[in-house]
């Protein structure tokens, strides 16, 4: 257990590398799996010291379901900015929202800085230093701009506070 | 068909990448213009893609990749240096 | 090659290309720095994915097999594209970058290029 724990520092991040460099030469073949799998050791070894320790993902069910409401998010996304880009530019309406965060960690944070910033009409402009708030740019305000603060809050924070079990 | 497709997609990206070229020219401000060449590296990868299927190989991958990770490591370096540019406050 | 596996490559490289545009006019026309950081990012990284898309399709029907580094690529452009949009727009505020006449809740601008929490009466402002 101790050799392992030494050999293999971060063992996700290892089969990540593994997957990505078999991805790239789109092979399975038995010389680039070896030759990955070296890599996969050697290249977590040297990078092991500059990490910075997260929480790590407790539900990979939940985070393959965030992804794909995401990825649905991503398409309504884009049709209503082109649909705003096309027409009048009278209508856009832009505007800044602080979102209080309810996350502990950066990488939750960035996880949630990243969905806003892929889904409809928000942009992430900056986080608070205490890390308690997440500056949002909103590019077709509702009146009422408790709408989106709501909308982020419960459609993504709730989930990745779920996944990330913070 | 799949020739006059590709033939007007490539229109469609150079127009793009006109608009781009324009908004980097005339961008009132710098931040401006690193979007513009960020968005450029992109229809570029486009371009390339779609000159791949013109041709019928798989080769461009490679450099559509390489495109992909330059651009994103060159428009990140471009703005941390103007976070850092003034600290005059 | 059938009629349907072009036709499908087709309206896919064509929607992608179409998004490509649209994000670039958007890019071109919109009138602020924050707003124009909307269409980029967003629509053309769909357009991305369509041309990929479209790109894989046909790939898969010259070789026979599936070639994944397409979506790699797509798969990087995803992660990546949110951390350009993220750092330009700090970039933007910390240049203290002109925003647009009507822009709503522009004290916000100041806390947040001092990282600060909003401030408390700022916060009654917003209500009203």
């Amino acid at each position: 257990m101790n050799f392992f724990s030494r050999a293999f520092p971060m063992p996700s991040h290892s089969l990540m590398l593994l997957i990505v460099w078999l991805m790239i030469n789109s092979t399975v073949s038995l010389g680039h799996i070896l030759l990955g799998t070296v890599l996969a050791i050697a290249i977590p070894l040297l990078c092991a010291p500059l990490r910075v320790p997260q929480s790590g993902i407790k539900k990979p069910l939940k985070a393959l379901l965030y992804v794909f409401v995401v990825l649905k998010d991503i398409v309504v996304a884009n049709l209503q900015v082109a649909l705003l880009v096309l027409g009048p530019l009278r209508k856009i309406k832009p505007g800044f929202v602080a979102v209080p965060l309810d996350l502990p960690d950066t990488l939750p944070i960035t996880v949630l800085a990243s969905t806003v910033t892929m889904t409809p009409g928000t942009v992430s402009a900056d986080v608070s230093k205490d890390q308690k708030w997440l500056y949002v740019h909103v590019l077709d305000m509702p009146d009422n701009e408790q709408e989106v603060i709501d909308l982020i809050k419960n459609r993504y924070e709730s989930r990745i506070k779920e996944i990330f079990e913070c | 068909m799949l020739d006059i497709s590709v033939i007007l997609v490539a229109i469609m990206l150079c127009i793009a990448l006109v608009f781009n070229l324009w908004r980097l020219l005339i961008g009132p401000h710098i931040v401006d213009r690193i979007l513009a060449l960020d968005t450029m590296y992109i229809n570029s990868i486009a371009l390339i893609l779609l000159y791949g299927i013109y041709n019928r190989t798989p080769l461009y991958f490679e450099a559509a990749l390489l495109i992909a990770m330059l651009g994103f490591v060159s428009s990140v370096a471009f703005g941390k240096y103007l976070l850092r540019g003034d600290i005059i406050e | 090659m059938s009629f349907a596996v072009e036709l499908t490559i087709s309206v896919l490289l064509l929607i992608g290309g179409l998004f490509v545009l649209v994000g670039s006019v958007g890019l071109l026309r919109l009138q602020d720095l924050y707003v124009r950081l909307h269409a980029p990012t967003k629509a053309t990284t769909l357009g991305l994915g369509g041309i990929l898309i479209g790109s894989m399709v046909y790939m898969f029907h010259l070789q026979g097999h599936v070639s994944i580094n397409e979506l790699l690529i797509t798969l990087f452009l995803v992660i990546t594209a949110p951390v350009t949009a993220h750092i330009l727009a700090k970039a933007a505020l910390h240049n203290q970058v002109d925003t647009m006449e009507r822009t709503r809740n522009k004290h916000l601008i100041a806390t947040a290029r001092e990282q600060l929490p909003p401030e408390k009466n700022g916060q009654s402002k917003e209500k009203t």
